[in-house]
This record gives C-alpha cells, sequence and structure tokens, in this order.
C-alpha cells in the first residue's frame, strides 16, 4: 500500500537520524536476538513515526504533537550525580526495601539480593529458565509506540527473579530518578519474573527536577505465576516539564492475585499505559488510580485488560483531580475472548473538575466475545457537589477545608484499595500535600 | 437571641418566603408549624445561609448581629445549627473524621484551643452514648447506608458536640418511629438551657408532645400567620391546617 508519509517532525528526525548510531554503541550485548528485536522497532517508528491523535489509541494524547523533540539518549551519569540521587527521597521511601537506584535510565542498585536474584542483560548475565522462557514469549504490545521506543533505545535490562514460593517481606523498590539540568531522554527497562506461589511488593518512583524538559519512557514488564501474589504501586512524580511515557505489562498466571495502583502528580504531559493479559484461569485483577493535577499538566491513563481465559475477576477505579486548565485522559478496554466464560469485570472512572478550564476525557470499552459474562463500566465528571459543600459549612468547616476533606475522600476511595499500610498513607499524604499547595 | 424583620426569599426566582416575623429570646423554645410548601425548609436554610437563596427584603438580627451577612462557616462558629430535615451523605469521609473536623474548626473560630484526639474521642462517646449512637456508625461514611433513625441521632449528636446558641430543627421528627422519636427527644431536651434557643419546625402536632414549645407558630404561603402557646398545637390538631388556612383567607 502506498501511503502518503507526512513531513517528519523534529522529534521523528531525531529519532531517525540518532538510531544507527546508537544502536552501534549497544552492540556489545544482547547478541542478535536483542539486535533484531531493536531494528524491529526502529522500523516501525521509522514507518509510521510517532503516533498522533489520528491513531484511535493515541487521539487523546497525541503523542506526535506533544514529543516536539526528542532529547538525545542519556549519557551515563557522574559519579556525582548518582551520589546525589541516592541521597534524595521519594514520595514513597520505605527504609526496608530492596532500592533499585536507576538514576537517566540506567539501574545503580547497590541491592543486596535476599530471597530473590537480579540480572543484567547487558552485562550478558546467564539466566534462569523461567526468565529466558519469558523473554522468548512474543511481545503482544511491540507494536505499540512506547514499547517500541523503549525498545530501539533500550540500554539494558534488569531482570528480577522471584523463585517459586518465596514470599519477600521487604517490598523492591525501582526508584526511577532524573539527574541533571540537561535535557535528555531515558528508556529503562525492568523485567520481573515472579514465580508460581511467589508474592513481592513492587513500588515505582517517577522523580525528576523541575524545569528540565526530559523525555523518560519506562517500560516494567511483570510475569506473575500460578498463585503468585502482587502488590504493585507507581507514583510519577517527574519533573514539572517532563514528558513521560511508561509502559505496565502484566501476564499473570491461574489463580494469580495481582493488584495495581497508579499515582500520577508530575510531569508536565504523562502517559502510563496499563497492559493486562490474563493468561490464566481465575486470576484477581484489581487496578486503581489516582492522577491530581494542575496549570497545563496533561496526564494519561491507558488500560487493557484482556481475559484471555474464564472466571478471572477484574476491578478497576480510577480517580482524577483536575485543577485550573489541566487535562486528564482515561481509556479502558476490557476484552473477554470467546472461551473466556464466567470473567467478572468492572471498570470505573471518575473525574472532579476543580478548574473551569480543566478537561477529562473517559473512554470506557468493551470488547466482549463470550456468553456467560457480568462486565459493566462507568464514567463520571463533575464539579464538586454544592449540597455536600454547604453540609460540611453549616457544620462550621470552613469552604477551603470542606473542599479539601472532600478531595481527600475522593481520591482516598481509590487509595484505599493499597494493601500495604505504609505505602498507602505516603499516598494519601501526598495527595493532601498537592491538596495544601493548591492556590 | 433572633430576630427577624419582614423577610422576603426567592428561590429560584420563585418568591417563597413572603413578609416573614419572628422573634426568640435566649432559652426560649419555639415551635412552627406549617403545611408542606409553606416555607419551612427555605426559613431553615436562609438562617443557615445555604447559596441560592436569595434575601430580597428584610432584616435578620442574631445576636445583635447582621446574620445574613455571615458565611454559613461563620455562622455555625457563631452558634447557629441547622438539624437538617434530609441529612447529607458524604461517602468517603468517615463521621469521626467528619465530627472532629466540625468540633475543631469550630473552637478554632471561637478562639478555643483543638482538642486533643483522646479528648475528642472521650467527649463523642459520652455524647453518642446518651443517644444510643454506637462506636460502629462513628466508623461509617458520614449517613452513607444510615436509617432514617440514624441519620436523625446523628444529626442530635452534630448539635450536641458544637454547643450551639440557636438550634434549628427541621422535622427532626418525620420518618421516626415513637421510640426513635422518644430518643430524639431526650437528646434535644438535654440540650435546653436558659443561654439557648431554639426553633422546631414540624409538620406534626406529635414532636411536641416530648419537646414541649414555649410559644407555637402557624405558617402558611410564606409568613407566619398565627402564634400562640402550646395550646395552638393542639388547636391545629384537631382542626387541621385546612381550617387554619380559611380563617386567615
Ligand atoms: N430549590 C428549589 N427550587 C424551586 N423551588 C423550591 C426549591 N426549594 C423549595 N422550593 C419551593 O418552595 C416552596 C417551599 O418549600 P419548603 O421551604 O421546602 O417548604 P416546607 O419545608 O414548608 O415543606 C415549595 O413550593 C417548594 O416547591
Ligand atoms: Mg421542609
Amino acid at each position: 500500500m502506498n501511503e502518503v508519509q507526512p513531513i517528519r517532525t523534529d522529534a521523528e528526525n531525531a529519532i531517525i537520524s540518532r538510531f544507527p548510531d546508537f544502536a552501534k554503541k549497544q552492540s556489545h550485548w544482547g547478541g542478535a536476538e536483542i539486535a533484531r528485536e531493536r531494528t524491529a522497532a526502529f522500523e516501525i517508528l521509522k514507518s509510521k513515526g510517532l503516533p498522533s491523535r489520528r491513531v484511535e489509541e493515541w487521539k487523546y494524547t497525541d503523542l506526535r504533537a506533544m514529543l516536539r523533540d526528542m532529547p538525545s539518549p542519556a549519557e551515563a551519569p557522574s559519579r556525582e550525580a548518582v551520589e546525589v540521587a541516592a541521597r534524595e527521597k521519594s514520595a514513597i521511601d520505605l527504609s526496608d526495601a530492596f532500592k533499585f537506584l536507576f538514576v537517566n535510565g540506567k539501574n545503580f542498585a547497590m541491592v543486596k539480593a535476599e530471597g530473590f536474584e537480579i540480572y543484567s542483560l547487558a552485562n550478558g548475565d546467564k539466566l534462569p529458565k523461567a526468565v529466558s522462557d519469558t523473554l522468548a514469549r512474543e511481545r503482544k504490545h511491540a507494536l505499540n509506540a512506547a514499547v517500541a521506543l523503549n525498545t530501539a533505545f533500550m540500554t539494558d535490562a534488569t531482570i528480577i527473579h522471584v523463585p517459586a514460593g518465596k514470599r519477600l517481606a521487604r517490598p523492591i523498590h525501582l526508584a526511577f530518578r532524573h539527574e541533571g539540568k540537561i535535557a535528555q531522554s531515558s528508556f529503562p527497562r525492568v523485567l520481573i519474573v515472579v514465580e508460581q506461589g511467589a508474592s513481592v511488593t513492587i513500588v515505582e518512583t517517577q522523580d525528576g527536577p523541575a524545569g528540565v524538559a526530559y523525555f523518560d519512557n519506562a517500560l516494567v514488564e511483570i510475569d506473575a505465576g500460578d498463585q503468585a501474589e502482587v502488590n504493585h504501586v507507581r507514583h510519577n512524580n517527574a519533573g514539572g516539564a517532563s514528558i513521560t511515557l511508561s509502559t505496565l505489562a502484566v501476564r499473570t498466571g491461574h489463580g494469580t492475585k495481582f493488584s495495581s495502583f497508579a499515582m500520577a502528580t508530575g510531569g508536565a504531559i504523562s502517559r502510563h499505559q496499563m497492559f493486562f493479559d490474563l493468561a490464566g484461569k481465575n486470576a484477581e485483577l484489581s487496578v486503581q488510580g489516582a492522577t491530581l493535577l494542575r496549570g497545563k499538566q496533561h496526564a494519561d491513563n491507558t488500560m487493557i485488560a484482556d481475559h484471555m481465559a474464564g472466571g478471572c475477576v477484574g476491578r478497576q477505579l480510577f480517580k482524577t483531580v483536575l485543577d485550573d486548565n489541566s487535562r486528564g485522559v482515561f481509556q479502558g478496554l476490557i476484552i473477554v475472548r470467546p472461551h473466556s466464560q464466567k470473567t467478572d469485570g468492572k471498570m470505573m472512572s471518575s473525574a472532579l473538575l476543580l478548574g473551569d478550564d480543566a478537561e477529562m476525557d473517559n473512554k470506557p470499552e468493551l470488547e466482549i466475545f463470550a456468553d456467560d459474562v457480568q462486565c459493566g463500566h462507568g464514567a463520571t465528571v463533575g464539579a464538586l457537589d454544592e449540597n455536600l459543600l454547604f453540609y460540611l459549612r453549616a457544620r462550621g468547616i470552613p469552604r477551603r477545608e470542606a473542599e479539601i476533606l472532600l478531595i481527600e475522600s475522593f481520591v482516598g476511595d481509590a487509595i484505599q484499595h493499597i494493601e500495604n499500610e505504609r505505602v498507602r498513607e505516603a499516598l494519601m499524604s501526598c495527595a493532601s500535600a498537592w491538596l495544601a499547595e493548591r492556590s | 437571641m433572633l430576630e427577624i424583620k419582614n423577610l422576603h426569599a426567592e428561590v429560584a426566582d420563585r418568591k417563597i418566603l413572603q413578609g416573614l416575623d419572628l422573634k426568640v429570646k435566649a432559652g426560649e423554645v419555639h415551635a412552627i408549624m406549617g403545611p408542606n410548601g409553606s416555607g419551612k425548609s427555605t426559613l431553615s436554610y436562609v438562617l443557615a445561609g445555604k447559596d441560592g437563596y436569595t434575601v430580597t427584603e428584610g432584616s435578620v438580627q442574631y445576636q445583635g448581629e447582621d446574620l445574613l451577612a455571615l458565611q454559613p462557616e461563620e455562622r455555625a462558629a457563631k452558634g447557629v445549627f441547622l438539624a437538617f430535615q434530609y441529612p447529607i451523605e458524604i461517602p468517603g469521609v468517615t463521621t469521626m473524621t467528619f465530627l472532629r473536623t466540625a468540633v475543631n474548626s469550630v473552637r478554632k473560630q471561637r478562639g478555643e484551643a483543638e482538642l486533643s484526639t483522646p479528648d475528642f474521642l472521650r467527649f463523642v462517646r459520652e455524647k453518642a452514648k446518651d443517644l444510643n449512637i454506637d462506636q460502629e456508625m462513628l466508623k461509617r461514611a458520614v449517613n452513607v447506608g444510615f436509617s432514617g433513625g440514624e441519620k436523625k441521632r446523628n444529626e442530635i449528636l452534630q448539635m450536641a458536640l458544637l454547643e450551639p446558641k440557636l438550634c434549628v430543627l427541621d422535622e427532626t421528627d418525620s420518618g421516626l418511629d415513637i421510640d426513635a422519636l422518644k430518643v430524639v427527644a431526650d437528646g434535644v431536651n438535654a440540650l435546653r438551657s436558659p443561654q439557648r434557643s431554639m426553633i422546631v419546625i414540624t409538620h406534626y402536632q406529635r414532636l411536641l408532645d416530648y419537646i414541649v414549645p414555649d410559644v407555637v407558630h402557624i405558617m402558611a404561603k410564606g409568613r407566619i400567620v398565627r402564634t400562640g402557646g402550646p395550646d395552638l398545637a393542639k388547636e391545629l390538631e384537631e382542626r387541621g391546617y385546612a381550617g387554619i388556612e380559611t380563617e386567615i383567607a
């Protein structure tokens, strides 16, 4: 087919011109397999360009228009930068966590693993079978622009392997931090394989300097085996001028319990993609989000729950608070394959508009091919309820405090699902701090 | 305590209150009775300061101050309390958090120290016990899933905790069975004092057997049309609102 090529943007030109040198520099690791994957990803980007609003999936987050330029891929940070990063604290900072520190996309973990193993693809570490099997599996979302960008420009893949039956009492913390005043791009990549019956809590934090227009595009893949239990929480607190893309790609097994929570307060433009493949029967998937935006911030939560096997329960609840002229996006898709009977899926997205010029785009969708299922979705957008405010004020609570109480309860409704108490409280304080800064 | 003169108020461009006069002295309990739609709830909202209730004429003096110039929260802090006819449900906010925020907001505005958590808990437990409110109810979101009786008792609990000077009770008896009514009436009676005034709005005489008023007013079409002693309520019960309305017409 002969498609008309639109004129390339600066970002697209940057991708095309930087790739050959970049790929050459990375050719010392990964062998032919990685090189092939990398090139394939690049070819997708080159032929399709960055997705614009004409691409249905990117309708509300026009990456082509938003990512005007792609800053150069980050160089290895200086020792000082790493030391500075190591001292910084994130909103969620658990003293007992196994902390992996990623500075400008590169892993500087000084973790002593206990009960699990850490590998690096770039180091050519010999991988256990469970990991190589996962790596060998075809990537369903390889065509997605954010995933393809990460694959084309990855500098390593950090691999965490939790062997069968291991129940890690201490959480794993992936701390993604951007350092320095120069705008750079980073493409961190992590694969976590949690084998049968193992359990782990994973916390991701994303922080960076205000006023630096950096670009971050992380890919975290989690393969959770049969009966495994994984609680995942992420907080995007990226610098106020940054553009961030992030993808969480999850595959669950038989009877797996998986929860994921996405909080976003940072960044100028952000898009978090959650792809859940419910590949085994009777898994439980619980996903929530709390997004708090102000100024001109734009944040997108895009979720696909693919019920590839029957009997799974899926619950999604996303809460978005929009002040000033910020913009929120929620796209949620529940797919139920023909043989996935007894699927029980519910998806809800609610937005609270505080600013007169704030905007929310909700796009919930169901694609159901099985007949014996229970699926539903809902979406609401509205301002604070004046009747509720009046009731509180009639009890002596000043308007501003009444608003805070109502907004806290609005996002608290999602945050309360987080199992780990300290993480839950950290995110609740984070929401309170955001509210305290409200003018 | 309270002096309302020639009060006219509109809601959504509809004239509801049309020249209402009412004077309540400290320590007095006044009952306002009237048919549905006569403007009783509108009066209570105007006194509490709800948006959308526009006063077009007249004045309301409360403890020598222009009540209408104050924000709802300021009125509450100065001692005006409205027990809502339809208490609002607030999902996600526990009753305990709500009560503590309210009590401490009011204390702060009154120049009093905020209560520590243990002091507050002791205070709430004591008042809640008198109203047959158990601890479980306090842990639930405000009014969410509460029965009619629980909602009304929760209103009286708030009234007890906020220590108001002027209480306006809007049909606190509606939807209550006789036992629940007694609990609520006992709660209200316990708060009667020479410094505290009450306006008890009701559609039925029944409540006034338990909360005996000093003065009874009959309201119709946005005005007080008759004023008398407790006997007036009895007369009303015998003759019905229709009889009274023909009399004034
Ligand atoms: N928000 C409103 N918008 C329009 N009309 C209203 C509103 N609130 C009350 N009214 C009208 O005002 C009149 C008085 O209502 P209300 O004060 O609730 O009476 P009562 O409490 O005595 O039953 C009624 O006719 C009612 O329909
Ligand atoms: Mg009424």
